[in-house]
């Protein structure tokens, strides 16, 4: 139900967080746009001049972006899937009845991950995967494998950054397909379990349909926090060693902070923003239909 | 769902148990390396094999704290943390009201505006309100950090604010407009208080991912407003590397988020889904 009030009234309530959203979000964005155009380099501020689409098609025909884009998607098809896989077991090992205490107790330690501080996480992954006095390397020992250079080593570093992305974000799967599993019909679920007992057959024909949506949520967020990702590889690699772990959001930040070429960040954020923006698009289509 | 109706019975319980059982090792582990790391000496935390059993010592936290500006940077993140928070909360609440309760014009696409804004990667922002920052004399200041921290709060804020406000019995509205009360009061002294759940829960929630940050702390804040995720940065700079101090450090930052993260343990998930999943 909503009312029909003065135009007045609407203004007050709305008018200073989109003052402030347009300050913050749009006013950066508009500068940017503009930067994108301009050969623009903080060490030689003086030479600064318009070249018009020049940055974009440095960065459309720049193999490092390409690689940098390609490293985030090889991320995302790599390490999405496990936490979809693990997700949906730790979902369903909640779901079932039984234990009580030690499931309350589950779902708080699976909120611990991810609300942890990505930065740290980045640190703790150097303390534990260090070749020498990392704990990691350690227990790889226990099972009779060598130690592993995790950081110095470029693959390595790959794993070692899918493996705490999906350490941060498995349990976040995991209570969104928790939720979706519990929007299953008790009484169909029962009488599936009746018919069979394979818990596969219940999850593929009479569970599955319902986590469609948790699904979806799932993917598309990954997909966004994905191409954010920064603060965790940041204090962890540093998009090192080499290129090996530059992902697009630390590229951009290596461009624009560590050559300080404002206009060809600007172009890559540009970009990068266009993505995203589809992406947004996309999520609030699918799970926002109620709104008018 | 009646037990009888799982596989397995005593036995599948059993393994029930002994899976999330660890889960929760596989979730706590790090925490628990991290708090013990933090009690080590360097040349314990340097020892290879890695030691389990050692004498604890806190002369890692006395240190950070106090010669290596952690505490300054605690305070730093404190201030920007709460400031954005409230501001998020101030701004987003009248306006989740406006989006709950009136008609008009474009509200969808308004609406759309302000969530969009939860996808929009830090580093497309960071450069350009870098050079802004610079050019009015914002930039190292607490301010310039509170305001950015606000492109995601302030949509945060209102998307939990606005599922609240619906939730409210628009008969209450009515009953207080025959009355002849304003909009202005009615949203003040009926629906506010009764929205008051969503309102801490936003807040809780805006506070956690304020206090997370780094990108646009180590860019905007470089010294005097430098946040504490910024200052656990600068410890991996050069060639020792402190162990003992960093996760000290790290301890400082995640203690008081996972508190508060545990606090509203029910809701971090709608808060991170902006609500898509319940």
């Amino acid at each position: 139900m909503t009312a029909r009030v003065p135009r007045r009234t609407i203004l007050a309530f709305l008018g200073p967080s989109v003052l402030a959203l347009l300050a913050v979000g749009i006013v950066p964005l508009g500068y940017a746009l503009w930067k994108s155009l301009h050969d623009f380099n903080l060490t030689r501020i003086a030479r600064q001049r318009f070249v018009g689409l020049d940055n974009y098609v440095t960065v459309l025909a720049d193999p490092v972006f390409w690689a940098a884009v390609g490293r985030t998607a090889a991320l995302f098809v790599i390490a999405v899937p496990i936490q979809i896989a693990l997700g949906l077991m730790i979902a369903l090992l909640l779901h079932r009845p039984g234990l009580g205490f030690l499931k309350t107790f589950t779902r708080l330690s699976l909120v611990l991950p991810m609300a942890t501080t990505y930065a740290v996480v980045g640190l703790l992954a150097q303390v534990t995967l260090n070749q020498k006095y990392g704990v990691f390397n350690q227990m790889l020992g226990w099972l009779g494998i060598a130690p592993i250079n995790f950081i110095g080593d470029p693959r390595n570093a790959f794993i070692g950054v899918i493996f705490w992305d999906v350490w941060q974000w498995t349990p976040f799967v995991a209570l969104v397909l928790l939720a979706g599993l519990s929007t299953v019909p008790p009484e169909i679920e029962e009488a599936a379990r009746l018919e069979t007992k394979r818990w596969w057959t219940v999850l593929r024909h009479v569970q599955l349909p319902f986590l469609i949506p948790s699904l979806v949520a799932v993917l598309i967020l990954r997909t966004a926090d994905t191409l954010k990702l920064f603060d965790m590889v940041f204090t962890m690699t540093r998009g090192g060693p080499g290129n090996a772990t530059e992902f697009i959001a630390i590229l951009i930040e290596r461009v624009g902070n560590r050559q300080f070429d404002i206009g060809l960040a600007s172009a890559q954020s540009v970009i990068l923003l266009a993505i995203t923006i589809v992406l947004a698009r996309l999520y609030i289509r699918m799970f926002y239909r109620e709104v008018r | 769902m009646a037990g009888a109706a799982q596989p397995g019975g005593r036995g599948g319980l059993a393994v029930q148990a002994v899976l999330l059982a660890l889960i929760c090792l596989f979730c706590i582990f790090p925490f628990y390396w991290m708090v013990t790391t933090s009690l080590k000496t360097q040349a314990v935390a340097l020892q290879s094999p890695p030691a389990w059993l050692f004498t604890p010592t806190l002369r890692n936290y006395t240190e950070v704290l106090f010669s290596d500006n952690v505490g300054v940077s605690l305070v730093n993140s404190l201030i920007v943390a709460v400031s954005t928070t409230v501001l998020a909360v101030v701004l987003g609440c009248p306006a989740a009201y406006a989006l709950a309760r009136f008609e008009f014009r474009a509200k969808k696409e308004l609406w759309f505006w302000f969530i969009t804004n939860r996808f929009v990667s830090p580093v497309v922002l960071a450069f350009p309100v870098f050079l802004i920052a610079r050019e009015v004399g914002l930039r190292d200041t607490h301010i310039a950090l509170i305001l950015m921290y606000l492109t995601f709060t302030l949509p945060i804020v209102i998307w939990i604010c606005t599922d609240q406000f619906r939730s409210i019995p628009f008969e209450l509205d009515e009953a207080a407009m025959l009355e002849g009360a304003s909009q202005w009061r009615i949203f003040r002294s009926i629906c506010l208080p009764l929205a008051m759940p969503g309102v801490a829960v936003s807040a809780i929630l805006s506070f956690i991912f304020s206090w997370n940050e780094l990108l646009f702390a180590y860019i905007l804040a470089p010294k005097n407003a430098k946040t504490a995720p910024a200052m656990a940065v600068t410890f991996m700079e050069g060639y020792d590397v402190p162990y003992g101090k960093i996760m000290a450090t790290s301890t400082l930052i995640v203690v008081p988020v996972l508190i508060f993260a545990l606090l509203a343990s029910r809701h971090l998930v709608r808060g991170l889904t902006m609500g898509a999943v319940k």
